[in-house]
């Protein structure tokens, strides 16, 4: 393999394991501050339990996502120097006002968010949660903003093969900002949710019946519930968007080879790029010109149009774009169903009485948001290829001269360490679930006021 | 070069000196919790939990320096970067395992279940050891011109020893500072056999760096520079010996003068990082490419600088009030 393959697999890599942690910190900041919130306003005890079960969750989160993403602020210098090079003028500044707006201010504020609970006043803990909370959105907002703009560049010249800005407003607007930012944040409460229920579901399995784990069930599902079909709205939005912008993605994402009217949605094919046709098709006629122009017989682009008069190819590799969006697709229409028949269920037999089969259909989902974001961002990023910034370099020009074998062996010990640790992380979450479970009755051996309240209620 | 009125000078320049300023606070900020991670095997089991706690509301935020520092790098001088990353593509991919598995253990010994502390507490140590070596590595040769030759690579082998130690010695201090007790008097023995690490270090750099070209020599070696300059080697010695006398002393009582050695550490680790700056400007990567000739479009960076004007006396300001929350004796972390 060259050093190109390896370090686009090394990039991939390690941004896979980065977003994992962000898109749980990022919505469970919010969450937390909710739970604290609702603890001052009304004294129960069970929501400052929620808190503290969850507020390990985020620690733990944390510093996955902190040294992780030191990783990544490397891996620009280590494996891709030409795009600073040419696109730096651009990415640096966006860079930067992330890390001086967002980290330092996340990174400081974690320290009295979680352990000076007993050393500054209870409002100043709060604000303090929100300030946190609040970063970890800046970060993800300047990022997603250069990750977009490398989607769908404007407000630049070129000059002498290097990039200058012209406009900063529509560097940071640019055309698929705002769907990228909405549907990341959203995709982030849905895993929090699904991870939330799923934990509690698995902890109610466990014979814990504690009015926290069925408030932060309850939570959960609630969250999930009123979520997910914001994300399928705005994921059709992101589409369309998509359409407009980088069309090649979209008949990838599509299968799509000829452009033309009446185009038939492919809910299964294994797309051949040697022959430049699908195999085993199974599609509704019509239906992705329906779903895509709204008309059905509007024109969807295809992919033969990306290969120009030499043969040489433009349009990404196919089966990933198409699988990884099939994936993503699928696992938001399972949070669909199961978000609403818990909902359901919810109705007529309260959180607390849920039967077995939905808990453990919950926490079979627990880390499904996982699944959905690494696919999301699969199709995103492949689908952007052969380009690394849309019409502007590709990712050839980018590559480091590095030797292959020094990317080779860096590349297994990253795969290595990162395997470990998410299965350590995992074990984590279940051994704190378990054990909470465990010291469950200790807890409510001595009641405060509030709880044996809320027990006689 | 010398019109302080050309963007083109002065926007490279404040760019150049920030840079240095979070390279030189992330060097001790990062370096005390780094030296603390260090020391944890030479603790008994309780003094353990003890050393984590005194650097718990802070590691998280003294990294970030570290990502200032490569993101100024980056947005600034994007073609020095590139040189540079590349160049140290190894001990960079080391000091990186190593932050994950410190950042990562600091958060399992307290997290995973009981029976797996020990293997956190050893990856605690391996990260810290494995981040500490790789930069003194990385400063070792970077001094040397970024160039992968024998004597470089036993030079860098050198730094990287002492550095490590310097660490440690910063750790100590640290210690000394925050722990009372049995382990603030360990910490003081801790203290007194690394400070002569970290002499050394600073020793055998001031030795090395004038002899890596003639230009660095005659910025040193002549007059009237060497006059004044001269305050920068005396001050240095005249600092480890203060600390060495006043190791000797602590603890005193009341406590007093018990963050004396950890002021000492951060002057001393100031002077010499004064030193280097000295030597390499106007070089970003050491004879090979100017900070001039290296930054990005001044557009660019005065879109940078005005957000950093306004926005680095915030940060500077909560980091002091975190510090000032947090001070005085470590005490067992609890989220409640
Ligand atoms: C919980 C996570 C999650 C869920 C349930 C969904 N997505 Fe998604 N999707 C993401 C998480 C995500 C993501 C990881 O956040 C991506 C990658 C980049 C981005 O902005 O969002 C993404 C990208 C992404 C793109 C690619 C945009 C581009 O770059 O061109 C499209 C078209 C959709 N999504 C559409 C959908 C639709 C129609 C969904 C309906 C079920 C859906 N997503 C569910
Ligand atoms: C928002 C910040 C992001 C930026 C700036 C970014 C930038 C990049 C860059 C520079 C590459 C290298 C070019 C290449 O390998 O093709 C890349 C590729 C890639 N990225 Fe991203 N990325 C971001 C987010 C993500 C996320 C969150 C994920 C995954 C969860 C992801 C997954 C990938 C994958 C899998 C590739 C390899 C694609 C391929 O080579 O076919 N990216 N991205
Ligand atoms: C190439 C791209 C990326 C780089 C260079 C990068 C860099 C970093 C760094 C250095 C940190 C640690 C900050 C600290 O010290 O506190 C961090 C954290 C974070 N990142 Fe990324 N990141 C990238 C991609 C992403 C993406 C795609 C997202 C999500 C949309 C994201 C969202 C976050 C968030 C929310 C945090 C703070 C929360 C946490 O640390 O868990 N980042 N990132």
């Amino acid at each position: 393999m060259d050093t190109l393959l390896l370090s686009r697999i090394q990039f991939g890599a390690n941004i896979s394991f980065h977003i994992l942690f962000p898109s749980i910190t990022l919505a469970l900041g919010w969450m937390l501050l909710f739970f604290k919130l609702r603890f001052s306003l009304t004294g129960q005890q069970k929501w400052m339990q929620a808190y503290m079960f969850w507020v390990k969750v985020f620690a733990l989160s944390f510093a996955m996502g902190v040294v992780s993403g030191i990783t990544m602020s490397f891996q620009f210098g280590t494996n891709w120097p030409g795009f600073m090079e040419k696109v730096g003028n651009i990415a640096g500044p966006l860079l930067a006002y992330e890390i001086l707006t967002a980290f330092f201010l996340e990174a400081v504020f974690l320290g009295i968010m979680l352990f000076g609970a007993s050393r500054v006043k209870s409002w100043v803990h709060t604000l303090a949660t929100f300030l946190v909370a609040f970063g970890t959105t800046m970060s993800a907002f300047w990022i997603i903003v250069l990750n977009s703009w490398m989607h769908t560049p404007q407000g630049f010249t070129m000059i002498d093969g290097v990039a200058h800005a012209t406009s900063w407003l529509e560097i940071v607007f640019n055309p698929s900002m705002p769907y990228r930012f909405v549907h990341m944040l959203l995709a982030s409460g849905l895993t929090v949710a699904f991870l939330i229920a799923g934990v509690s579901a698995l902890r109610m399995l466990w014979g814990e019946r504690g009015e926290d784990v069925k408030t932060a069930l309850r939570v959960g599902i609630i969250t999930a519930a009123s979520l997910i079909p914001l994300q399928i709205l705005a994921g059709d939005f992101h589409g369309l968007n998509t359409l407009k912008h980088q069309p090649a993605k979209l008949a990838a994402m599509e299968a799509n080879w000829e452009t033309g009217p009446n185009v038939p949605l492919v809910l299964f094919a294994l797309p051949d790029e040697t022959t430049r046709e699908n195999r085993f098709e199974i599609a509704v006629p019509n239906a992705a010109s329906l779903i895509l122009t709204h008309s059905l017989d509007g024109t969807v682009p295809g992919l033969n149009d990306f290969v120009d008069a030499t043969g040489q190819i433009l349009h990404p590799p196919v089966a990933p774009v198409f699988f990884s969006f099939r994936i993503m697709v699928g696992v938001g229409l399972a949070m669909l169903l199961l978000s609403w028949s818990g909902l359901y269920l919810m109705r007529r037999h309260s959180a607390a009485s849920l039967p077995k089969p939905a808990l453990l259909a919950f926490s079979a989902m627990s880390f499904s948001g996982w699944i959905a974001t690494l696919a999301g961002w699969y199709t995103t990023e492949i689908g952007r290829q052969p380009w690394l910034v849309q019409g502007v370099m590709t990712t050839q020009e980018a590559v480091a001269e590095v030797p292959a074998t020094l990317v080779l062996s860096t590349l297994i010990g990253y795969l290595l360490l990162y395997a470990l640790l998410v299965l350590a992380y995992i074990g984590a979450i279940t051994y704190l679930a378990r054990t909470a479970a465990r010291s469950a009755p200790r807890l409510s051996a001595e009641p405060t006021e509030e709880t044996a309240h809320d027990l006689l209620r | 070069m010398t019109y302080f009125g050309d963007p083109a000078v002065w926007l490279p320049w404040s760019f150049a000196a920030l840079m240095g300023l979070s390279i030189l606070i992330y060097v001790v900020l990062d370096g005390f919790d780094l030296g603390v991670g260090l020391l944890m095997p030479l603790a008994d089991e309780a003094q353990k939990d003890r050393l984590v706690a005194s650097i718990g509301p802070f590691w998280d935020a003294n990294e970030t320096w570290l990502v200032l520092a490569v993101g100024l790098l980056l947005v600034a001088f994007p073609p020095a970067h590139g040189m540079i990353l590349t160049a140290l593509y190894l001990p960079v991919f080391v000091m990186l395992i190593g932050l994950i598995l410190r950042g990562v253990s600091f958060e399992m010994r307290a997290k995973a279940p009981p029976a797996q502390k020990r293997l956190w507490n050893a990856a605690f140590f391996a990260g810290s050891l494995m981040a500490a070596l790789s930069q003194g590595f990385m400063l070792g040769l970077y001094i040397m011109g970024l160039t992968w030759s024998w004597p470089h690579v036993a030079f860098a082998t050198l730094t990287a020893l002492c550095l490590t130690v310097g660490y440690g010695f910063i750790g100590a201090a640290w210690l000394i500072w925050k722990t009372e007790g049995a382990l603030q008097s360990r910490a003081i023995g801790w203290a007194k056999t690394t400070l002569w690490g970290l002499a050394a270090g600073i020793l055998a750099i001031s030795a090395a760096t004038p002899f890596v070209s003639a230009r660095i020599f005659d910025k040193w070696f002549s007059l009237p520079a060497m006059a004044y300059l001269s305050v920068l080697p005396l001050l240095s010695v005249f600092l480890v010996g203060f600390v060495w006398w006043q190791l000797r002393r602590l603890p005193l009582p009341k406590d007093r003068a018990a963050w004396q050695p950890f002021a000492a550490a951060i002057a001393l680790f100031t002077l010499a990082f004064g030193g280097m700056a000295y030597s390499f400007y106007p070089y970003v990567v050491p004879e090979k490419i100017t900070l001039y000739d290296a930054a990005a479009a001044p557009e660019s960076l005065f879109i940078i600088l005005i957000g950093t004007v306004f926005v680095l006396p915030a940060i500077l300001g909560y980091t002091f009030l975190s510090y000032y929350i947090f001070r005085g004796k470590a005490t067992a972390l609890k989220y409640d």
